[in-house]
């Protein structure tokens, strides 16, 4: 009858629960209001959403402390927070905020070029960014309970997030087709544990749950990832840097729920004003990208 | 005898992992997003997730009302976490949803994520220990006199019946437990 908490288990169960949901990037106690009223299954706390950094240049940081618990105070469904790449100590502070899920996040400046947090470490459960299998795989050997694509955030292009996601389903079809004698082999191409390239291989999809993120502006963009095979869906910008958010953030939760309907998704299309401006990623330049960030 | 239909409210959460353990107890499992697809069904599963979320969505494509009314004829219902809580009559410094089942009961009630945790439990009617995991949970304050208790963790009612449904406030469906969505089908 002992209580175990922090087990894998609770970790990834967490996850689970979020599932067919949608993440919102906030700033403030009001957008977070703003965020739950329109269904959002969980937010995320930064200190600047991904648009902004991208603009305004400067380290960016986890978020405000006071932020963050005027947030938890605001909304009773799950608050994530990010941390740097590779910055344990931000992790272990916002662990101690109690927020619900930390994000080691490739949208704020990596504190380590090297290593990424050893999240076996922590009560709290983790997500992180990948653009393929392999980099999924390393993210979870290190303790991630959570995937989500790393999509170019802050540019309202959802072109990159779906890169990723083919990379991801087209890796993970190509390991169910090896034989077991392959998989030693396939797991030096990909740079990943052979328990976990088994698994996957076994299970047919990434042990964990895996959301579409970096990019995500529209409705339409939300189902295009749910139909892709994403568990759930992030938007960062999208909601907070277009014309009218409320409305907005409510028809992406209901694209998202009803992601196979084109009647619905016509629907909750109509009468949202403009979407955010968008960037091509052509002009964001290599070595602006963030999603090279971590490896 | 025709295989049971087992709906899945379908709208957010962890309905996949319902679905598959009503397939895994011999039913066929069938996702329910609009009330179109509740007629068909022979009982319902309202997964684990966000409660705010589930209740959003299905008060805005019109399920509260259609639900409730199979529920009164009899249909039964399996909720889980968030499942329970919208099938509460009271929801402690919220607003209930369904409104179907006797009992108070307070949300995120044991803390944060951090104390989210795992227990063996024991349950009326289930021959083995159940590996219950706990999610952010409810706690159940109040229990009605027609609400029987089928397991209890710490002093707190964790499963519960009352007639044609079952709710529990942490998740079988998450680790393959299939006991709850078996005795659910044989109430069909």
């Amino acid at each position: 009858m002992e209580r175990e908490t922090g087990t894998f288990r609770v970790k990834s169960g967490l996850a689970e629960m979020l599932k067919g949901g949608v993440i919102m990037d906030v700033t403030t106690a009001e957008q977070a209001k703003i965020a739950e009223d329109a269904g959002a299954c969980a937010v995320m706390a930064l200190e600047r959403v991904p648009a902004d950094i991208r603009k305004e240049g400067g380290v960016a940081r986890m978020a405000d402390a006071t932020k963050i618990e005027e947030i938890q105070k605001t909304v009773s469904i799950p608050v994530m927070a990010k941390a740097r790449i590779g910055h344990f100590v931000e992790a272990q502070i916002l662990q101690a905020l109690g927020v619900d899920y930390v994000d080691e996040s490739e949208v704020l400046t990596p504190a380590d070029q090297e290593y990424h947090i050893d999240k076996w470490a922590f009560t709290v459960p983790f997500v992180c960014g990948a653009r393929n299998l392999g980099e999924a795989l390393r993210r979870i050997a290190e303790g991630a309970a959570m995937i989500r694509t790393k999509g170019e955030a802050g540019t309202g292009n959802v072109v990159e997030a779906v890169r990723h996601q083919r990379t991801m389903l087209r890796e993970i079809a190509e390991l169910t087709t090896l034989r077991p004698e392959q998989h030693v082999a396939q797991a030096k191409e990909l740079g990943a544990p052979v328990d976990l390239v088994r698994q996957v291989a076994e299970l047919g999809r990434l042990p964990v749950v895996n959301f579409a993120a970096g990019g995500i502006a529209t409705p339409a963009d939300a189902a295009l990832m749910m139909q892709l095979g994403v568990d759930g869906v992030f938007v960062g910008s999208g909601i907070f840097k277009s014309d009218d958010p409320a409305p907005r953030a409510r028809a992406i939760v209901e694209a998202t729920t009803h992601f196979n309907d084109p009647d619905v998704l016509a629907k909750v299309s109509r009468g949202l004003g403009e979407a955010m401006h968008g960037l091509d990623i052509g002009e964001i330049g290599e070595e602006n990208l963030l999603q090279t960030r971590g490896w | 005898m025709p295989v049971v239909k087992a709906g899945v409210l379908a709208l957010q959460g962890d309905f996949r992992e319902h679905a598959r353990a009503f397939a895994d107890a011999g039913a066929t499992p069938v996702e329910v997003r609009t009330p179109e697809e509740l007629v068909g069904v022979d009982c319902l599963a309202i997964p684990g997730g966000e409660s705010t979320t589930i209740s959003k969505l299905a008060r805005a494509y019109d399920l509260v009302e259609p639900i409730r009314e199979r529920a009164r004829a009899g249909m039964p219902i399996l909720g889980t976490c968030a499942g329970m809580i919208v099938l509460a009559h009271e929801v402690i410094g919220g607003e209930p949803l369904l409104d179907l089942m006797d009992i108070a009961i307070r949300r995120n009630a044991y803390g944060r994520q951090v104390d989210s945790f795992e227990a063996d439990l024991v349950v009326e009617g289930i021959d083995h220990p159940v590996r219950a995991v706990f999610i952010r949970a409810p706690i159940v304050e109040r229990v009605g006199p027609a609400v029987r208790v089928l397991a209890e963790h710490e002093g707190h009612p964790v499963v519960l019946e009352q007639g044609n449904l079952v709710v529990a406030s942490f998740h079988p469906e998450l680790i393959g437990e299939t006991a709850l969505h078996g005795y659910l089908l044989r109430k069909v």
